[in-house]
C-alpha cells in the first residue's frame, strides 16, 4: 500500500476530503493552518469544487460550516485553540441544535505556546459542549478520524471535535489512504424546528443532548481508538491520552510495557476501561497533553480513591507540552545526559524580516510618540507583535484578536489621550471593525494604525479578507474621511509618516492611518511562483 | 536500523528541504519515518529545528529523547550547539561553518568553532563555498546533507533518488546541481571524519 508522507494537519485535510466533505471553513492560525492549505492545494477538492476559501474569522467559519450541515452536506471548521474562543458562541449552540450533514470542528492546541498567547486545552470546550472528542495519537489516526468523523457526527447528531496539538499538527509520518467516500446530497433537516433555539424549543433540544450522553460514553467504550492493555505489574496503571500515548510507548519498544495502559483517543472517557484500571492497579498515572482534565476527573474533589499521579501532584510539570524525557522521568526511568550547551550560544528570537513595512511604521511611530509619555500603543496578534521587542519596543499590549482598538478606546475613556492602536489588515477584518465602530460612535480620541501588508503573514501569507476594502470599511462605519490616511511605509517616506502620525495623534477624535506595502515574504513567493 | 536526526538552522534557511529529501528516501526505502517541524512564529528568523526519525521498526514519539540523537545536522554553526543535549555519546555533529548573523549579540565565530572542535565527533564544512564550486551557493543545504550522509543509515542511492523526486519539478539542471552538491559534501565528510 502506498504511503503518503503527511503532516498531522495534512492527514486531517486528506481524511476530510476522503470522508466526503463538501466544505472546509477556517481562519489561519498556527498550528491549524496547514489543514485548509492542504485542501486548497488538493486535486480532488478542486474537482469536487469543495469549498475551501478562508473565512473572515473563526466565528463566521463555524457558522458557515453549520449552514452547510443544515443543508445536509458534510463540513469541517478548523481553527487554533484561541480561535475557538472567537467561535465559542456558535460552538456551544451547535451542540444543542445538532447537525444534519456531518460536522467536524478541528481545533489545534499549542501547549508550550510556540506561536500563541496561551495554552488553553480545547477538550474543556468539547466537554463543555458535551459532544464527542477525537484526539489522534498518530497521523494515521488523524486521517481516519477526519474521514470517519462525519459519520460519527451524523450518527450522534451533534458536531464532533477533533483535537490535536502542535506536535501532531506539525510532524510528518507515512499515512495510508482508504477509499474515497461520496459527498452527501443536498437535504433539508427532518425536523424543520431543529435549528430554532427559541427557549421553548432549546429546552427540548438541550434535554435531548443530555440524554445522548450515555450513547457517547458507549461509543467511546466501543471505539477502535480507545483500548485497554493489561500488564503484569499492578503497582501502576497508566491513562495515556492522544499523543501522550506515543511518549509512553517510546520507552517500551516491542510491547514491553509491564503496566496496564488505557489509551484514550475518543471522549467522553470510556468508563469501562477506567473502572477496570482503578480496580486492578495501586496507583494511576495520567499522561495528557495540555491541561490536567482527565487527571482532575479521576482525582475528584476529595481525592479519596486510588492515588492519581500527573500534572497536579508534580509528577509532571503543570504547564507546557509533554515530551519523551518528561514521561521517562514520570516513569522513574533514567535519562541519557547528552552534551551541555556552551555559554557562547545566544538566544535567537524571531524578528521582523529585513525590509518589512511594519519596521518603517514603527520607526516613524516611535519618533512621533517621543513627545508623549510611554505606554500608549496597544497592539494585536500578528507579525507586528514583534514590535514589542528591541529595537522597536513600540507596543504595550497583545491580548486577543482585535483588542488593540478596543483597549485603546478604553484607555482613552480613562483619560489616556491620545491612545494608539496598532493592528494588521487581516486582524482588523477578523475582529477590529466592531471595536472601531464603538470608537466612532463615541468620538474617542484614538488613532488606529492599520498596518496593511495585504496578507495574513505570520501564518504564511494567506489572503486577507479585507484586501482592497479597508478605506471603504472605515468610511462605511463612519470614520471622517479627512482623518483616514494611506502612506507607503518606506524609508524615503519616513519624515512624511512622522508628520502624519504627529498631526493625527493630536486630533481629538478617531483617525485611521494605513501604512500599506505588501509583505516582502509574500511578494517574494509571488515572484518565485511566477518564474 | 534507526537514525534519529536533529536538523537545525535559522527560520528561512530551508532546513525542511533536507528533511523532505530524507523523508522521500525513507518512504521509498520502505522505512518508517516521523519528522517534527517548526512552523509559525519562529520561522521569522528565529532558531528552528526538526526532529527526524527513521527506522525499520515502529516509531512512536515524534520527538527524540535527550542524549539519543545519532546526528545533529545544522546549516548554521551556532545553531548546531543549541541542541547538544540531544546528541548521544556516540553521535556525530555535522555543521556548516558560515554564520547567519541576524542578532546584535552573535558571538565571536572563532569561539563558536572552538566549541564545535571540542566535540569527539564532528564535521565542520564550508557548505556555501562548496556549493558555489558545485555551481550555485543555493545548493548548500544539499552539500550539508551529503556531508551527513555517511552517518545516516540510508543507502546513498536512495538519497540521490530523493533529490531527483523532490527537485524534479525544477528541471534537470537543478537536479544535477543538487546531486553534485550532495556528492561533494559526502566526499568532504569522508575525507575529514
Amino acid at each position: 500500500m502506498e504511503k503518503y508522507l503527511f503532516l498531522g494537519a495534512e492527514a486531517i485535510g486528506q481524511g476530510a476530503i476522503d470522508g466526503g466533505m463538501s466544505g472546509v471553513y477556517a481562519y489561519p492560525g498556527t498550528p491549524s493552518t496547514e489543514i485548509t492549505e492542504f485542501i486548497q492545494g488538493n486535486l480532488l477538492a478542486e474537482e469536487r469544487n469543495t469549498h475551501r476559501n478562508w473565512s473572515a474569522n473563526e466565528k463566521t467559519a463555524l457558522e458557515t460550516a453549520l449552514g452547510m450541515s443544515y443543508a445536509g452536506k458534510r463540513a469541517m471548521a478548523c481553527m487554533k485553540h484561541v480561535g475557538l474562543n472567537v467561535a465559542a458562541d456558535i460552538f456551544i449552540n451547535a451542540a444543542i441544535t445538532g447537525v444534519n450533514g456531518g460536522l467536524i470542528v478541528t481545533v489545534a492546541d499549542d501547549p508550550s505556546m510556540h506561536s500563541s498567547q496561551n495554552e488553553q486545552d480545547s477538550r474543556f470546550y468539547g466537554k463543555f459542549a458535551m459532544i464527542p472528542i477525537l484526539e489522534p495519537s498518530s497521523q494515521q489516526e488523524a486521517y481516519e478520524m477526519a474521514r470517519e468523523g462525519f459519520e460519527l457526527s451524523e450518527l450522534t447528531k451533534v458536531p464532533v471535535m477533533i483535537r490535536i496539538t502542535t506536535r501532531l499538527a506539525h510532524s510528518r509520518a507515512g499515512v495510508e489512504r482508504m477509499t474515497v467516500l461520496p459527498e452527501n446530497r443536498l437535504s433539508m433537516p427532518a425536523d424543520p424546528l431543529q435549528f430554532i433555539l427559541l427557549p421553548a424549543m432549546a429546552r427540548i433540544k438541550y434535554k435531548g443532548l443530555l440524554a445522548s450522553q450515555n450513547l457517547f460514553v458507549k461509543l467511546s467504550e466501543e471505539s477502535k481508538y480507545n483500548s485497554y492493555k493489561g500488564g503484569e505489574d499492578k503497582s501502576l496503571g497508566i491513562v495515556a491520552c492522544g499523543i501522550a500515548y506515543n511518549y509512553l510507548m517510546e520507552h517500551y519498544p516491542n510491547d514491553s510495557c509491564p503496566f496496564s495502559v488505557v489509551k484514550i483517543s475518543q471522549y467522553p472517557l470510556p468508563e469501562n476501561y477506567i473502572r477496570r484500571l482503578d480496580q486492578e492497579c495501586d496507583e494511576i498515572l495520567v499522561l495528557e497533553e495540555g491541561a490536567p482534565i482527565v487527571e482532575e476527573m479521576l482525582k475528584g474533589f476529595f481525592d479519596k480513591g486510588t492515588p492519581i499521579k500527573g500534572r497536579l501532584d508534580g509528577t509532571l510539570p503543570r504547564d507546557g507540552e509533554l515530551n519523551p524525557d518528561l514521561v521517562a522521568q514520570a516513569l522513574g526511568k533514567e535519562l541519557s545526559a547528552g552534551f551541555i550547551v556552551p555559554d557562547v550560544v545566544a538566544k535567537r528570537p524571531p524578528a521582523l524580516c529585513l525590509g518589512c513595512g511594519h519596521q518603517d511604521a514603527y520607526l516613524a511611530m516611535n519618533e512621533a510618540l517621543a513627545d508623549y509619555s510611554k505606554g500608549r500603543v496597544f497592539s494585536d496578534i500578528g507579525c507586528y507583535t514583534l514590535g514589542a521587542l528591541p529595537p522597536y519596543e513600540t507596543i504595550f499590549s497583545c491580548v486577543d484578536m482585535g483588542a488593540s482598538i478596543t483597549m485603546a478606546k478604553g484607555a482613552a475613556d480613562a483619560g489616556l489621550v491620545p491612545s494608539v492602536a496598532m493592528i494588521g489588515d487581516s486582524t482588523f477584518a477578523h475582529s477590529g471593525i466592531t471595536g472601531l465602530l464603538d470608537a466612532v460612535n463615541e468620538k474617542s480620541s484614538i488613532t488606529v494604525v492599520i498596518s496593511d501588508n495585504e496578507s495574513i503573514s505570520m501564518t504564511g501569507g494567506q489572503d486577507s479578507s479585507a484586501f482592497g476594502k479597508i478605506e471603504s470599511i472605515c468610511i462605511g462605519i463612519g470614520v471622517d474621511p479627512a482623518h483616514i490616511h494611506t502612506i507607503v511605509p518606506l524609508k524615503k517616506n519616513h519624515d512624511e509618516m512622522v508628520r502624519l502620525f504627529r498631526s493625527e495623534f493630536a486630533y481629538e477624535g478617531v483617525s485611521v492611518i494605513i501604512p500599506r506595502r505588501e509583505c516582502i515574504q509574500r511578494a517574494a513567493s509571488r515572484k518565485r511562483n511566477k518564474q | 536500523m534507526k537514525s534519529d536526526i536533529i536538523l537545525a538552522g535559522v527560520g528561512g534557511q530551508g532546513i525542511l528541504s533536507i528533511a523532505s529529501v530524507l523523508g522521500m528516501a525513507a518512504i521509498t526505502g520502505n522505512l518508517n519515518i516521523k519528522q517534527a517541524e517548526t512552523h509559525g512564529m519562529s520561522q521569522r528568523g528565529g532558531a528552528v529545528y526538526s526532529h527526524l526519525r527513521i527506522s525499520d521498526q515502529s516509531i512512536f514519539s515524534d520527538l527524540i529523547s535527550s542524549g539519543s540523537a545519532d546526528l545533529i545536522l545544522s546549516v548554521e554553526p551556532m545553531e548546531s550547539l543549541r541542541y547538544l543535549p540531544y546528541l548521544s555519546e556516540t553521535g556525530y555533529l555535522v555543521t556548516n561553518i558560515t554564520p547567519f548573523v541576524n542578532i546584535p549579540n552573535y558571538p565571536d565565530i572563532e569561539k563558536v568553532l572552538e566549541e564545535i572542535r571540542r566535540l569527539p565527533r564532528y564535521i565542520a564544512i564550508d557548505a556555501d563555498a562548496i556549493a558555489k564550486e558545485a555551481g550555485n551557493s543555493r545548493a548548500s543545504n544539499m552539500v550539508m546533507l551529503g556531508a551527513a550522509s555517511p552517518f545516516i543509515d540510508i543507502e546513498y542511492s536512495k538519497i540521490e533518488d530523493g533529490i531527483r523526486t523532490i527537485f524534479a519539478r525544477k528541471g534537470e539542471d537543478v537536479v544535477n546541481l543538487n546531486l553534485e552538491a550532495l556528492r561533494r559534501g559526502r566526499e568532504f565528510a569522508q575525507a575529514n571524519r
